[in-house]
């Protein structure tokens, strides 16, 4: 707990308060990246017992200055987005927490594995955590969940904003819009979990403000699945 | 400029576009509406930035309500004989930058031109860092009914909405009170109690995107004020619950900001903002609907539209008719209880009009209720007076016999009457509002003799009615307007 100083200069003409320009001392936590995550640890993780997966291997954001609004993310417009290709083997490689990867000449992102502390992965704070520009960005995540049995089951998945999933390589989920995230927001038609390992790729895009998604697997009772294991390294 | 409406409103007509009567009107410009409030015998709701808006009768608005301080999303509360106002402050920020504060003040009446009128000095009760996952903006006030304490909900789609405790009587924050998250991903929030539930109102979807914005109302609800707020799948609102209020129709989008107005008992509406109103340029409009409770849950009842319809009685399911002698269907008469015939089948045709209009009165008819059977004397056209004002959230109707001219009235003994011609004088202008339940109360603007007093259209018998006090409790209080 810090003892700061907020001078609040309200920036807007719309905002304009009579409290502004008023110097409060107020105290509170600021946020790090420990609030929010936890380094990867090495044992098999597990669905929470709400089947949430939080073990994920998360890229840097690639950052997207162009992306003003979000009222962008029409079908159409994500589908070309999420067709682009960043950096060599994007859609093949299986991340190791602290492997870099090379946009072009000058810029270079790594991808880091972490422990969710939360249900949901908040994105936003994985940046500023990392001391990254939060916004006006693409979000890379990878997992690999482990089945016991072949299990048909469905995926669960809400996230700000818009996003793509795919399991095994195959798109299963395209959450398009200006997209808050909800639990169960959106449920893919019924897939097969395989035996042993399974790969989630997901990319969430989003332009200004907060950034996360959520994702569990439903089986056919619709009740959440929490017999998995999750190894993503 | 009448003649001007009249044009526009033939354009519109021509061009096949529903024109609703449950739009306000006037000067109805306003976005994130405060709950709206009465003050000094008049209608009071502000917005962002600074000023507001205000009505004699809940339905033409004009600018003119004061309030200082700016900022956005302000929330008013009625505590005694004092109003208690809270605005806030703050701009979205990236990387982490994010500043609101929640301030209130006080005053004793909020209309300008009262003695009382005057702010106190703001206090502040409420705010949020410049990085904390929570941006404290768009105050809403709920003075718990069974307990009496004041609580404050803030917060926007950057992080969590929040809930803090202030003191009813100073309108500060209560020493030590901690805020508690409550819900995520939402903004515009609102609070209000019903029958042992406290329930969290907040607006999802894209804001401030015109024509094409998303705004929608959704809710949750709790035992505690201070959550959970679980939606109707059981789902928290701080994982995105929420269950549908209201959301975009009828030429408009981007309904958001809730507040509620209790008029009566069983008589709930609710204010809000859509933000594109596509008759008025797509601007941003203050709307006002019915709020009717399904199931527990709040919906937003659909504005009543004009047409022609039965007027059926809750108590007996009987229907208004005009006290005239039934005239029979001539031919086509029962053959057999549906025994097979080898004669044709033929459509048969609805009694006209015309087939009996000249065997009724000419002077005033007495009304009763009786057995539906789609006669001409059970039909009503109902239609929005113009220039008629109105009441909270809808516009003063008359009611005739289809194809007539002829109109219900109220009498002087407090007794219902149809009268030859529609003149436009009080007793023939009817409200018509949507009960909690989604029945009808019926009441007429005025009885002649007793102004000043209120009536609604009673059952007083299974297939007689007078005008008597509303009771909610009572279906002899209620109607349904059906067409059928």
């Amino acid at each position: 707990m810090k003892r700061i100083v907020v001078l609040l200069a309200v920036a807007l003409g719309l905002c304009a308060a009579a409290s502004a320009q008023e110097t409060l001392n107020l105290d509170y936590h600021h946020p790090v990246l420990e609030d929010y995550f936890a380094p990867a640890a090495a044992a098999p993780a597990a669905p929470d017992a709400k089947g949430f997966i939080r073990r994920w291997t998360l890229l840097e954001p690639i950052a997207k200055p162009e992306i003003r609004s979000n009222t962008l993310f029409d079908d159409n417009w994500l589908n070309t987005e999420f067709a682009k290709v960043y950096f060599e083997g994007q859609n093949e490689m299986e991340p190791k927490d602290g492997q870099k990867v090379k946009l072009d000449k000058k810029n270079r992102l790594t991808w880091h594995s972490y422990d969710s502390k939360r249900y949901n992965v908040k994105l936003y704070r994985f940046a500023t955590g990392l001391g990254l520009h939060p916004t006006e960005g693409l979000f890379l995540a990878f997992t690999v969940v482990n089945a016991p049995e072949d299990m048909t089951v469905r995926m669960a998945v809400g996230s700000n904003s818009a996003s793509r999933w795919c399991v095994n390589g195959e798109e299963v989920l395209l959450m398009s819009g200006d997209r808050r995230m909800v639990v169960d927001d959106c449920v893919s038609r019924k897939i097969t979990l395989k035996a042993g390992r399974n790969v989630i790729r997901g990319s969430v895009i989003n332009g200004p403000g907060m950034s996360d998604f959520c994702l569990r697997f439903l089986g056919e009772d619709g009740k959440p699945v929490t017999n998995l294991t999750v190894t993503n390294q | 400029m009448e003649s001007m409406k009249n044009i526009l409103l033939a354009v519109l007509l021509a061009a096949g576009i529903a024109v609703p009567a449950a739009a306000q009107v006037g000067n109805v410009y306003i976005h994130d509406p405060s709950t709206i409030v009465m003050s000094d015998g008049k209608y009071f709701t502000f917005g962002t930035g600074s000023g507001g808006l205000m009505s004699e009768d809940g339905w033409t608005w004009t600018d003119g309500a004061v309030r200082p301080g700016g900022g956005v999303a302000p929330d008013v509360v009625k505590i005694g004989d004092r109003y208690l106002v809270a605005y806030s402050a703050g701009y979205p920020g990236t990387e982490g930058k994010t500043r609101g504060v929640v301030t209130t003040m006080w005053t004793k009446s909020l209309d300008p031109k009262s003695p009382d009128f005057g702010f106190s000095e703001p206090e502040l009760v409420a705010w949020a860092g410049d990085d904390e996952d929570c941006w404290a903006i768009d105050p809403a006030f709920l003075l718990d009914p069974t307990t009496g304490r004041l609580w404050c909900s803030y917060g926007t789609y950057f992080g969590a909405i929040r809930i803090v405790e202030l003191d009813p009587a100073t309108g500060k924050r209560v020493e030590g009170n901690e805020a508690v998250d409550i819900a995520i991903d939402c903004e515009a929030t609102a609070l209000m109690y019903k029958d042992g539930w406290y329930y969290l109102l907040g607006t999802h979807g894209t804001c401030c995107d015109g024509t094409n914005s998303t705004y929608n109302i959704v809710c949750g609800r709790s035992r505690s004020v201070t959550g959970p707020y679980l939606d109707n799948m059981g789902r928290d609102m701080l994982e995105g619950g929420g269950r549908m209020v209201l959301s975009a129709g009828d030429r408009a989008t981007g309904p958001g900001h809730f507040g509620l107005y209790v008029e009566d008992e069983g008589v709930e509406k609710m204010s809000f903002h859509y933000e594109a109103d596509f008759n008025r340029s797509g601007r941003s409009v203050l709307a006002v609907r019915p709020l009717l409770w399904k199931n527990g849950w709040p919906v937003a009842a659909d504005p009543f539209k004009e047409g022609t319809f039965e007027i059926e009685s809750e108590r007996r399911g009987y229907s208004l008719e005009l006290a005239v002698s039934f005239v029979r269907l001539q031919g086509a008469m029962m053959r057999g209880f549906g025994r097979n015939s080898d004669g044709p089948v033929v459509v048969i045709e609805d009694q006209k009009l015309e087939d009996v209009v000249e065997g009724w009165p000419e002077g005033d008819i007495d009304i009763r209720v009786g057995d539906y059977m789609f006669r001409p004397h059970q039909r009503w056209t109902v239609t929005a007076v113009p220039d008629a004002g109105g009441y909270l959230g809808a516009p003063y109707y008359k009611i005739v016999i289809a194809g007539t001219e002829r109109a219900l009235a109220a009498t002087s003994d407090a007794e219902l009457t149809a009268v030859p011609k529609f003149t436009g004088a009080p007793e023939q202008l009817w409200r018509i509002e949507q009960l909690t339940d989604g029945t009808f109360r019926i009441m007429p603007k005025s009885v002649p003799g007793h102004e000043g007093e209120q009536f609604a259209i009673v059952c007083t018998g299974d297939s007689t009615v007078a005008l008597g006090k509303y009771d909610f409790n009572s279906d002899n209080s209620k109607w349904n307007f059906r067409d059928r």
